[in-house]
């Protein structure tokens, strides 16, 4: 971090107000869709169809949420978000715990445990990263029947993880690779194992990396869709299925507060996990998990 | 004498045996109805079926007109586990069919007289090579213009009966500052509008052969060009921020007195009904100028399920969708009409009868036809072929001879 | 027995991993091109039928106008991402006071699903409802951002929300890399009299080359995947103005019921991806063999 010198300049005072003031434009730029949404959710439908899209809610009420949580309908079942909810839980808390520790143990294997050809298995494990998902549905499909694993939770806890393994690994191995092969080698001379090492060495030195892992993986499971609606069927539908089903009703009229209420309730474990383990990302990527 | 625990073991298994060998008609239902005037039609479907015995599982996915419900129903066949009932509509009834997905019902209709409670054209979606495969909920009708009543009663106007009468009525209010048409710029809106144009320009028989047929004569026709050249008159009577609205928005436009009309199916009533406005009071509704009728049957096609549970399920699902009391109540609350003819109508409201009286008048005289922009008369492709043609033609400056050129060849392209 | 375990473990803790990619990623592409040479329509269809679905693919004008936004929206959402990442983190790195609460703003859209903040832009985009007609209320009757209603522009405004999304993640990314440059180099060059911009210049940025790496992969990866974003706020409208890619492919699949065009258009986006992503990955593991 560069430090002003001098701090009582003219120019530096200035310059800081800029700096401020560029910093909360930005601010705004980032806050407006929220903005347009709390007040949305807040505001009754009369009120939507006649005021503007910026005003604050002359009526506050919070009738949308409670609807959207418990009584909006996703289909003949009018239960709200609530019923769902319960589903993304099941399916994302084993499909992030089972990648970042298949992602830890492959980073630790391609960054520390150089034999032939690990580089080229690394690459070719990243490139999976950038398959687009449309292109696997059909195919997954028809493995997960031959599975017996169709619709079901466990079903979708398999394609996350698989899905998850390129990023996890990558995020692992980028931070594996700046903590010195030296230590490895003279564990190795006290007799250590390939797990034992991996146990008490590296895994104490994880917790940054494992937090930016978790955090990244746990947003792209909650907020999936795709593999959600293929994969699931009554009964195992995650919430953003429901989510869904609540606010892209084609022919039926459009509760707006509703839709938006919904969807930040929708949005809330991962903006809880954003807002409270936000420092602890920072952390952890600084933490040499970036760098080369 | 009996051991108290043989007793018991006796009772589990008779009771286990009974259970297991048979446990009620079943049927897992994937439908995008999920509004809440949608699932309260679809809900009384659920109490029949399940006053009769049955147990059903909803599988709801809105979205896209049924795009991700798709997306979800293939994942679901490919991975050998089908729902048992599907809403579904037009063509691709019959392209499950040829997939070998779909379940026979010929004998559910038969023991129901489906043929002769249904008009002819409507059974013949509802068939797969003869055999029945499907079951109608409702008749849409697509062609229908909405309007203010004030607005028009103040500035004396009436429903246009021409499309030259339209465009007179159109010009004369939009000088006075009112949005003749309000219009969702989304690609199926321009194509609801554009068939509509098509039919009233050109008649049924035009309509039949250039979307049903795909006749190239016809899609070369001068009456093509006529038919985009309206298209880009009404292009000229839309407000500038058209684009991307959703439907319902347009409505409100009408409802507001901020736009004279909306060219939309009849679902749109579903919104003026919500917002407390009264047919022939406040709004106005009427068919688009033109000899016809273009409809859009809902419908529930039968997949091929295991087990005599689920089998049971489909049949008793099929035989309660053709009932009177769900064709009734189910069409009372979406806006549509029954499929069934023989439904008293004495509930349903003014635009409903005008409907129903016209759907009859047009099965009589031929002029019943399949919409080809909410997918009843075309395969997904072609559908799509022409509906990418129509809506760059209308948001951009092309000219008719142009889109006329282009549509041929996205439809070769399709095929 | 137990050393020949013990010395080939790293295989085989790495070999499932490895093998479950060479299926389900290379497996599944090898299929999608298969089914590229078929007729397939609502199922696939094993019926080899030669290079049919890729001449109609590129006869096709709406496919002409996904690939064009692939590249426009693809080039502009990685480089403004990356520049405003880049100039956000170096602002937040000047010991600003609230930097905790900034952060999290900044952050927070990447955990927003698009199916959600979808409508909100969309309205804000919105001439009649959103920001022009705000700023017009506030008494600027000139001022105009219609934008996502012209068939030429609305490429854009994807851009701006999808910018949105992803900036505060490149954000968190560099703020890691300023905080990790080595600080001894960072004094001797201010002992040394060089300017503030000199040092960014000279020293920081260019040390931070690895972090360009991640961030371009991030933005990439999302770039790709970008479906819900455009399905959310155009619907790929006007017209097909918006149309990308992935969201061509999934029209044709599940709405169009064409599955054999829906596999040549993946294929060919998997071309793509594979000539701009290969080179960058290349460099970066060569330049780790060098460590």
């Amino acid at each position: 971090m560069i430090n002003n010198i001098n701090n009582t300049n003219y120019t530096n005072l200035l310059l800081r107000f800029l700096l401020y003031f560029i910093l909360i434009v930005f601010v705004l730029y980032y806050l407006l869709p929220l903005f347009v949404m709390i007040t949305t959710s807040l505001k009754s439908l009369e009120e939507i169809r006649t005021g503007s899209l910026v005003s604050l809610p002359r009526n506050i009420t919070f009738e949308a949420w409670g609807t959207a949580w418990s009584s909006a309908c996703t289909g003949i079942q009018c239960e709200g978000l609530r019923p769902f909810f319960w589903n993304s839980i099941f399916i994302a808390i084993p499909a992030v715990f089972i990648s970042t520790l298949i992602g830890a143990l492959n980073g630790y294997v391609v960054a520390q445990w150089r034999f032939r050809g690990a580089n080229i298995i690394f690459a070719l494990m990243l490139f999976g990263c950038f398959i687009p998902f449309q292109v696997i549905l059909l195919p997954m499909a028809r493995i997960l029947g031959l599975m017996d694993l169709a619709g079901s939770i466990t079903g979708l806890i398999f394609v996350h993880v698989i899905y998850g393994i390129g990023f996890t690994t990558l995020f692992f191995r980028n931070y594996y690779v700046n903590i010195p092969n030296e230590l490895v080698k003279a564990a190795k001379i006290d007799g250590a194992t390939f797990l034992r090492i991996f146990w008490s060495i590296f895994l104490p030195l994880s917790l940054p990396i494992i937090v930016v892992t978790v955090i990244w993986q746990f947003t792209q499971i909650w907020n999936d869709f795709l593999f959600g609606v293929s994969f699931s069927q009554a009964g195992t539908q995650p919430i953003t299925v429901a989510l869904n089903n609540i606010v892209n009703s084609t022919t039926g009229v459009k509760e707006y507060n509703v839709d938006m209420a919904a969807a930040i309730i929708a949005a809330m474990p991962t903006l809880i996990v954003y807002v409270f383990a936000g420092k602890y990302f920072i952390r952890g990527l600084t933490a040499g998990s970036v760098k080369g | 004498m009996f051991n108290k625990i043989t007793v018991a073991a006796l009772a589990t298994t008779l009771t286990l045996s009974t259970s297991i060998s048979y446990a009620g008609p079943k049927a897992e239902v994937l439908h995008w109805w999920t509004s809440g005037g949608e699932a309260k039609s679809v809900a009384v479907l659920q109490k029949e079926f399940s006053e009769n015995g049955g147990s059903w599982t909803d599988m709801p996915v809105a979205g896209g007109g049924g795009d991700a419900a798709m997306t979800a129903l293939r994942a679901r066949v490919l991975s050998g586990n089908a729902p048992a009932a599907v809403q579904l509509k037009g063509p691709s009834i019959q392209e499950w069919y040829e997939e070998g997905a779909l379940a026979d019902i010929s004998d559910v209709a038969k023991k129901n007289n489906w043929s002769s409670v249904l008009p002819a054209s409507i059974a013949g979606h509802m068939k797969c090579e003869g055999k029945w495969c499907a079951a109608p909920v409702n008749v849409h009708r697509i062609d229908w213009i909405w309007a203010n009543a004030s607005v028009l009663k103040s500035n004396g106007f009436g429903m246009p009966k021409t499309w030259d009468e339209f465009n007179a009525t159109a010009k004369a209010l939009q000088a006075k500052g009112i949005i003749p048409l309000a219009h969702g710029g989304q690609a199926w809106q321009d194509a609801t509008v554009f068939e509509a144009v098509a039919l009233g320009i050109g008649g049924a028989n035009f309509f039949h052969d250039a979307f049903v047929k795909l006749d190239k004569k016809a899609l070369q026709s001068d009456t093509m060009v006529k038919v985009f050249d309206q298209m880009r008159t009404m292009r000229g009577f839309v407000d500038k921020n058209f684009s991307g609205r959703d439907w319902n928005l347009a409505t409100a436009m009408v409802m507001n007195g901020e736009a004279a009309f909306q060219i939309m199916g009849d679902w749109a009533k579903g919104e003026f009904l919500a917002a407390g406005k009264v047919p022939g009071k406040d709004f106005l509704c009427a068919s688009t100028p033109g000899e016809g009728f273009l409809y859009n049957v809902d419908s529930f096609a039968m997949f091929k399920v295991k087990g005599s549970d689920r089998q049971d399920g489909q049949k008793l699902l099929a035989k309660l969708i053709v009932g009177k009391n769900f064709q009734k109540v189910f069409n009372l609350n979406k806006g549509s009409i029954p499929a069934r003819t023989d439904v008293a109508l004495n509930e349903f409201d003014q635009c409903a009868h005008v409907s129903a009286a016209d759907m009859n008048a047009s099965s009589v005289g031929g002029t019943l036809l399949p919409s080809y922009a909410h997918g009843m008369a075309l395969r997904g492709a072609q559908a799509g072929a022409i509906t990418d043609t129509v809506t760059a033609h209308f948001n951009s400056d092309m000219s008719s001879k142009d889109a006329v050129a282009m549509l041929v060849k996205a439809i070769d392209n399709s095929k | 027995m137990s050393n020949w375990l013990e010395k080939h473990l790293p295989k085989i803790v790495l070999g499932p991993s490895f093998l479950v990619i060479i299926l389900f990623v290379y497996g599944f592409i090898a299929w999608t091109a298969w089914i590229s040479f078929t007729r397939s329509r609502l199922m696939p269809k094993y019926d080899i039928d030669g290079f049919i679905q890729y001449q109609r693919l590129f006869d096709s004008p709406r496919w002409e106008v996904a690939i064009d936004n692939l590249f426009i929206f693809g080039f502009l959402f990685i480089l403004i991402s990356m520049l405003l990442g880049l100039v956000i983190a170096i602002f937040l790195d000047q010991k600003i006071r609230i930097e905790g609460a900034l952060r999290t703003i900044y952050l927070y859209p990447m955990a927003l699903s698009l199916i959600v903040t979808g409508t909100a832009w969309k309205w804000i985009l919105n001439p009649g409802l959103g920001l022009e007609s705000v700023i017009k209320g506030w008494g600027f009757k000139d001022f105009t951002f219609d934008w996502v209603i012209n068939p030429d522009f609305a490429i854009y405004t994807v851009v701006i929300a999808g910018v949105w999304q992803a900036s505060g993640f490149v954000m968190a990314l560099f703020l890691a890399g300023l905080r990790s440059v080595d600080q001894e180099i960072i004094k001797a060059a201010q002992v040394d009299g060089v300017p503030t911009l000199r040092i960014y210049t000279a020293i920081i940025i260019p040390s931070m080359a690895p972090i360009f790496l991640s961030a371009f992969i991030v933005l990439a990866h999302l770039a790709i995947k970008s479906f819900d974003l455009v399905i959310a706020l155009t619907g790929g409208g006007p017209g097909y103005a918006t149309d990308l890619p992935a969201t061509y492919m999934y029209t044709m699949a599940f709405s169009r019921g064409d599955i054999g065009q829906a596999a040549s258009s993946a294929i060919i986006m998997m071309l793509v991806v594979f000539a701009v992503v290969v080179p960058y990955l290349y460099s970066e593991l060569r330049n780790k063999n060098d460590q």
